[in-house]
C-alpha cells in the first residue's frame, strides 16, 4: 500500500509525454494483466486474420506452396474477369440494401409499439418477435411450408382457393427465390439489435414526456421524433451497426434454403463466392481478395450510416 | 378531472400513458402488433404442429396447421433413432455441453476482466483498445474464415475441441456489453474506498464489481451459450466423435420424406432450449441492453 501512496505523489510537472506514459503504465500494470488474456486472443483470432487476409489477397496461395506475390492481379481478375463475382456483388448489395434498412425499421417500430403495452404483455410480445432469431435452424420450416408439392401449406391453399392449378416450385423458381429469402431473413433478423431498441425505449426519462407535453408536443409521432429518438441515439447507433453487419451475413440461410449454388446463381452472394474459392477450390489468395472486399463493404457501410445517424439528431 | 387532481399520486407509468395518447392510436398499434405477431409466430406454430402430427395427417389435403389428433410418436421416433446411431447420442450431447459450458465460462471471465480494466482503471491505451473493439463489431466472422482455418491448422487445432472453444472466449460483443454496463452501474466511489483499504484489483473485481453487474454476466452467458448451443457442422471438426448434438440431429432428419415429423420434432427440441433460457432471463437481458448504446 505504501507503494501506491508514493505513486500518487508524482506529479506530471514538466516531464515529457513519453516518460509520463511510462510511469502511468507502471502504475497500472495490473490492468494490463487483466486485459491480457482477452486481447491476446482477440489479436490472434480477429486482428491477425484480418491483416493476414489483406496480405494474402496480393498473392496466389494454395495451402501447399509458399504464397507467391502477384500484386493486384487477384483484384483485377475479380472485377474484369469473373462474371459470377459481379453477380455476387450485385446480389449482396441488393440483399443488404433491402434487409438492412427493413430489419432496422421493423425493429424500431415494433420496439416502439411494444413499449406502449403493459409490462406483462410487453414481455410476452417481445418473446414472440425475438424467438425466431434464437431458435437455431427453425427457419428450415419455411421449406416445408413452401414445399414444392401440393402438401406444402402455401401451395395447398393456393390450389384450394383456385389461384393456381399446379404447385409452384417456390425455392427453385428464380421468380420467387429472392423474395422468399428476404422474407425469411427478415423473419430471423429481429435479434440483438431489436433487444437493444426495446431496452432503449425503456430508459427514456419519463419526465421528458411531461415537459414535452407542456412545450406543445401534440401526438405520439411528435413525441417519438422530438423526444424519444434523440434521447436514445446511442441505442440507435449500436442497433444500426448490428443490423448492417447482420444484413451481410445471411449467406448460410440462403445456402440452407436454396442450395449451393442457387439456381442460375440468382441468390449467389459474396459469402458464397468466398466459400466456393476458399472452401472448395483452395485458391486462398483469390478467396482472400474476396474476403477483403466483403470486409471493406461492411466497414464502409457501417461508417457511412454511422455518420448519417450522427447528423439526424442534431 | 380526477386524473388532473391526483396527478402527483398517480404512478408514473399510468401518467405517461395518458399524455398524447388517443384510443384510436392505441387500437391501431394493437392491430399492427397482432397482425405482425401472428406472421412471426405462424412458422413456429407450424413447426410445433408438424412435430405433433401423426403420419396419416401429413397427407391430408388441404394440410392442417394444427393436428387434429396430436401425438408424441415423432418424439419417441426421434429418441429411438438417436439410440440407433453408431456414435452413441450421449457422446454428441456431451460434446455440446462441454463446448457450451467451457466456452461460455471462459468468455464471461475473460471479457469481464478486460471490461473491468477498460472501464474502471485509467491505464494508457484503453480508449484505443475499445475503439478497436467497436470497429470489430462492424464486420462478421465470415470475413476471417479462410485465415482462421490457416491459423488453426498451423496450431494443430484442426479436429480438436480447441478450435471451437478458444475463439469463443473472445467475442467482442460480450466485452462491449460488459464494459458499457460496468461504466454506468459500478460506482467509482466504492472502488476507490476499497483501494484505499488496500484491496487488490483482482479482489475488488471479484468481490465488488462482479456482484454489481449480475444482469450483465447473465446476459453474456445467454448470448455465448446461444451461439455455442447452435454450433452445427463445422469446417474445423471432422471426427464423428467430436461433433455436436445440433449436427447429429440435423443429420438424422435430412434423410427421407417419411421423416418429416421426426425432423420437425428435432427442430422443436433444438429451439425449445434457447427460448426457455430467454424467458427466464429476459429482464436481466433488457436491463443490460439498456446501457449498451454507443456514446461518444
Amino acid at each position: 500500500m505504501s507503494k501506491n501512496k508514493t505513486d500518487e505523489v508524482i506529479i506530471r510537472g514538466d516531464m515529457t509525454k513519453a516518460k509520463w506514459t511510462l510511469i502511468q503504465i507502471k502504475k497500472y500494470r495490473v490492468a494490463y494483466l487483466m486485459i491480457a488474456p482477452f486481447f491476446i486472443l482477440f489479436f490472434l483470432f480477429t486482428v491477425i486474420p484480418v491483416v493476414l487476409s489483406l496480405l494474402l489477397s496480393f498473392t496466389t496461395f494454395n495451402l501447399l506452396e509458399w504464397p507467391k506475390f502477384i500484386f493486384m492481379d487477384n483484384y483485377i481478375r475479380l472485377f474484369l474477369d469473373d462474371e459470377i463475382f459481379l453477380i455476387a456483388i450485385k446480389n449482396t448489395l441488393v440483399f443488404a440494401a433491402i434487409t438492412g434498412p427493413a430489419s432496422y425499421m421493423l425493429s424500431l417500430f415494433f420496439a416502439w409499439f411494444i413499449n406502449e403495452l403493459r409490462p406483462k404483455i410487453r414481455a410476452l410480445v417481445t418473446l414472440l418477435f425475438y424467438a425466431p432469431s434464437i431458435s437455431g435452424s427453425v427457419y428450415l420450416i419455411w421449406t416445408v411450408f413452401f414445399s414444392s408439392d401440393q402438401y406444402g401449406f402455401a401451395n395447398a391453399w393456393l390450389i384450394k382457393t383456385g389461384v393456381i392449378n399446379k404447385p409452384i416450385l417456390w425455392f427453385q423458381d428464380e421468380k420467387y427465390i429472392f423474395a422468399l429469402i428476404i422474407a425469411v431473413a427478415l423473419w430471423t433478423s429481429l435479434g440483438t439489435s431489436f433487444l437493444t431498441l426495446i431496452a432503449g425505449f425503456q430508459v427514456v426519462d419519463r419526465t421528458l414526456y411531461e415537459a414535452g407535453a407542456v412545450d406543445g408536443i401534440k401526438n405520439r409521432w411528435q413525441e417519438l421524433w422530438f423526444i424519444t429518438l434523440p434521447t436514445m441515439r446511442p441505442q440507435l447507433m449500436l442497433s444500426a451497426i448490428l443490423a448492417i453487419t447482420g444484413s451481410f451475413g445471411f449467406g448460410y440461410i440462403i445456402t440452407a434454403l436454396v442450395g449451393f449454388p442457387s439456381p442460375n446463381y440468382c441468390a449467389w452472394t459474396i459469402v458464397h463466392h468466398l466459400e466456393d474459392y476458399g472452401g472448395q477450390r483452395f485458391e486462398m489468395g483469390y478467396a482472400s481478395a474476396i474476403a477483403t472486399i466483403l470486409f471493406l463493404m461492411m466497414i464502409g457501410c457501417n461508417l457511412l450510416v454511422n455518420k448519417l445517424l450522427r447528423k439526424v439528431g442534431s | 378531472m380526477t386524473l388532473f387532481k391526483n396527478k402527483n399520486k398517480m404512478p408514473k407509468e399510468q401518467f405517461q400513458r395518458s399524455i398524447n395518447r388517443t384510443v384510436k392510436g392505441d387500437i391501431g398499434i394493437y392491430i399492427i402488433l397482432a397482425i405482425f405477431g401472428f406472421l412471426m409466430v405462424i412458422p413456429l406454430v407450424y413447426a410445433i404442429g408438424q412435430s405433433l402430427k401423426p403420419l396419416e395427417e401429413f397427407w391430408v389435403f388441404p394440410p392442417r396447421l394444427i393436428p387434429v389428433n396430436p401425438t408424441l410418436k415423432n418424439f419417441r421416433d426421434l429418441f429411438r433413432l438417436m439410440g440407433d446411431s453408431w456414435v452413441p447420442f450421449s457422446r454428441y450431447i456431451f460434446n455440446t455441453v462441454l463446448i457450451s459450458v467451457v466456452g461460455t465460462a471462459g468468455n464471461v471471465i475473460l471479457s469481464s476482466y478486460a471490461a473491468y480494466a477498460i472501464s474502471k482503471i485509467p491505464f494508457p491505451g484503453r480508449t484505443g483498445l475499445f475503439k478497436l473493439i467497436v470497429y470489430s463489431l462492424m464486420f462478421n466472422s465470415t470475413v476471417v474464415g479462410i485465415t482462421m482455418f490457416i491459423l488453426m491448422s498451423s496450431f494443430g487445432w484442426i479436429d480438436t475441441y480447441l478450435a471451437i472453444i478458444v475463439p469463443a472466449f473472445c467475442t467482442t460483443f460480450g466485452l462491449y456489453l460488459m464494459k458499457q454496463f460496468m461504466e454506468t452501474s459500478v460506482t467509482d466511489a466504492v472502488l476507490e474506498s476499497a483501494r484505499i483499504e488496500g484491496a487488490s484489483e483482482n479482489k475488488i473485481f471479484w468481490k465488488i464489481a462482479m456482484p454489481m453487474v449480475k444482469p450483465a454476466w447473465i446476459t453474456l452467458i445467454i448470448f455465448a451459450f446461444k451461439d455455442l448451443w447452435n454450433v452445427g457442422s463445422n469446417m474445423y471438426i471432422y471426427s464423428e466423435q467430436l461433433k455436436t448434438f445440433n449436427y447429429a440431429i440435423s443429420q438424422l432428419v435430412t434423410s427421407g420424406i417419411s421423416r418429416t415429423g421426426v425432423s420437425a420434432a428435432a427442430t422443436v427440441v433444438m429451439m425449445i432450449v434457447p427460448i426457455l433460457v430467454f424467458v427466464i432471463t429476459q429482464s436481466n437481458i433488457i436491463q443490460t441492453m439498456s446501457t449498451s448504446g454507443m456514446k461518444d
